[in-house]
């Protein structure tokens, strides 16, 4: 009698926790539906080659803001990348006493800091100086919010690598140095890719830290130190306006900045399931 | 174990037992590229610690005019009027802790949940895709599930929940009021979506790092799935999972596109959750690149800076909690 009602308790919870996981997964599909169902029936032709047309003409696409998020995410790369990939690598391979410790921390803390902080510092930074919105701007805003998943991924990653590499290199007296950046961090470049897909993906649909710092822009970009359109500030802009044309196109852009994203996120998962699933 | 000293988990070296790692760290590297390297990668992690030191002394800097203007008082004032320039902070702090607090009311249970529930009981082939599909709704862009929210979840719950809510516990001033649709329930509810799954990812973390000896010991003792999981996963990864939640918690202070799109955005305190209500984070994306004098400003970047401050103590709180278990673990394991 016990064991039965203990045996029950067990189904009950493990039906309850399988509840909750469909629940957390839920919300996934239904977005994902809804905006298959919306965003199907406006995405054209047009929706990828046209700039957006001005208010009350109908048509017109986000040409500019798909290029514009693409030329951001590009400088957030070349800002937040080799930072962040040098500084996974200190973490993993310093034997400094403090210094390590503090950056790991503050690493994982700016990864809490709300994105819309970074916009309103990358603000007092990069345009107030300049007196102007800049792509500048918002690749440097985007980089920093990059920087500590790059950090965190590669440490990760290099950790991996096993120590009987670098012993066994080092014994044929090669530098350290060599050791690290041409047998230590090739080793780990599988890893690391995946780390920096996944910063590039969760960047791509930053919108908070554009509002002031790209700005968003309804032309086609004009250089770099001006302002640039990017594909959440159009969605934005476009979900909270009051036009059932704009709202359709929203929602054809959520629906390609979601396809970017999970094109990105699988093709890091694919990437790992080849070489380092065994090792983690 | 070359480099002990980083990870700080090493247990303390006596004199006895030397490292390598330790003699190398003393001698001065022989080799003109060694030093090279090592200063650049000293300089990656410097350039962290001083971004970080930047950022809290830019915002202050910036803050500084509201700051000497109101004090104390931008903290317990609610007046928000920029034409005045009387600036206080109430109403955005109040929706910021009411959105996040309702948003984890909902997320705790289905993040936990979801995590014992991968880390523990589910089949095993359902694992791994699982907790893919768990990434994924984290993926999922801010504004996007905005759109969502205003076009689908808003009309639905202004035809159907907060008409039923209101008839049902509508004694309570929780749900009285008209149903707009957009408000603090709908921020909630959108929180709530956004922060689970990174409840349930560090949550996940923090069970598979409880060591298997522990569930042996209770499965060897004729427990069940469920009670192992009870009396010796849950207990021993409890720090941890406080350090799950509280990540889910400073996630939900700073969120700011999906909130922005539907909670309202009217400064009031109100005490239904069908009013709408204006958030720290949301009223500086509506209002920081029309903030015309450099008090508006301030006060504005202050609310930044307060946003920031929290943020940084709830999530270096939650990480010194998740590490406590991870770290242990790590240690034990090398």
């Amino acid at each position: 009698m016990k064991a039965s009602a203990r045996r029950c308790v067990n189904v009950a919870m493990s039906a309850a926790t399988a509840l909750a996981a469909g629940l957390v997964v839920l919300p996934l599909l239904l977005v994902f539906g809804f905006l298959m169902y919306q965003g199907v029936m406006a995405l054209n032709v047009g929706f990828f080659t046209q700039l957006p047309k001005p208010v009350g003409e109908v048509g017109g696409g986000m040409a500019n803001a798909i290029v514009g998020t693409l030329i951001l995410v590009s400088l957030a790369a070349c800002l937040g990348l080799p930072l962040g990939i040098l500084g996974g690598l200190y973490l993993a391979e310093s034997r400094d006493r403090r210094l390590p410790w503090i950056a790991r921390f503050l690493a994982d803390v700016l990864n809490g800091v709300p994105s819309i902080v970074i916009g309103i510092f990358a603000y007092g930074v990069a345009v107030l100086p300049f007196r102007r919105f800049s792509a500048l701007a918002g690749g440097f805003a985007l980089a920093i919010i990059m920087l500590p998943i790059v950090i965190r991924t590669s440490e990760e990653l290099v950790r991996l690598v096993p120590s009987s590499m670098r012993e066994a290199a080092l014994a044929l007296g090669i530098p350290e140095w060599k050791v690290l950046l041409r047998i230590v961090l090739p080793t780990a470049r599988a890893g690391i890719i995946t780390g920096v897909m996944v910063a590039v993906a969760r960047v791509a649909g930053e919108t908070a830290p554009l509002l002031f710092t790209a700005f968003g822009n309804r032309f086609w970009h004009q250089g770099l130190d001006q302002p640039i359109a990017a594909l959440p500030l159009q969605i934005f802009a476009y979900a909270i306006s009051p036009y059932d044309d704009w709202h359709r196109q929203a929602w054809a852009g959520a629906l390609v900045l979601i396809g970017m994203v999970f094109v990105v996120s699988l093709a890091a998962r694919v990437v790992t399931s080849g070489r380092f699933t065994g090792v983690r | 174990m070359p480099n002990a000293l980083a990870r700080g988990t090493g247990g303390p070296v006596t004199g006895l037992s030397l490292s390598s790692a330790d003699v190398r760290a003393r001698a001065a590297p022989a080799n003109l590229g060694d030093r090279i390297l090592r200063v650049v990668l000293r300089g990656a992690a410097l350039s962290l610690v001083l971004l970080v030191v930047g950022m809290v002394a830019e915002m202050l800097l910036r803050a500084t005019p509201a700051i000497r203007a109101f004090g104390f008082s931008f903290l317990y004032t609610s007046t928000w009027d920029p034409v005045a320039e009387r600036f206080g902070a109430v109403p955005f702090v109040f929706g910021t802790l009411v959105s996040s607090l309702l948003a984890l009311l909902i997320a705790v249970p289905l993040g936990l949940g979801a995590a014992i529930y991968l880390a523990e009981l589910a089949p095993r082939w359902m694992r791994s895709p699982m907790a893919f599909l768990v990434e994924l709704v984290a993926a999922v862009p801010s504004v996007v599930y905005g759109l969502w929210g205003i076009f689908v979840l808003a009309p639905l719950l202004r035809t159907w929940v907060q008409p039923a809510l209101g008839k049902t516990l509508g004694f309570l001033p929780l749900f009285q009021g008209p149903p707009y649709g957009v408000g603090m329930l709908a921020a909630g509810i959108i929180l709530a979506i956004m922060v689970v799954p990174f409840i349930t990812a560090v949550g996940r973390e923090v069970l598979l790092a409880v060591p298997n000896t522990q569930r042996e010991a209770a499965l060897a003792l004729g427990a069940t799935r469920w009670e192992t999981t009870r009396i010796a996963v849950l207990r021993y990864g409890r720090s941890g999972l406080i350090g799950a939640i509280l990540l889910g918690l400073g996630r939900a202070l700073g969120e700011t596109m999906a909130v922005t799109m539907v909670i309202g955005n009217r400064p009031e305190v109100a005490m239904s959750l069908f009013a709408p209500g204006y958030t720290m984070a949301s009223v500086i994306a509506n209002e920081f690149s029309e903030a015309t004098s450099d008090l508006y400003l301030a006060a504005l970047v202050e609310i930044g800076l307060l946003l920031l401050v929290v943020t940084v103590i709830v999530n270096g709180f939650a990480r010194l909690l998740v590490w406590s278990v991870g770290g242990a673990v790590k240690a034990a394991r090398e």
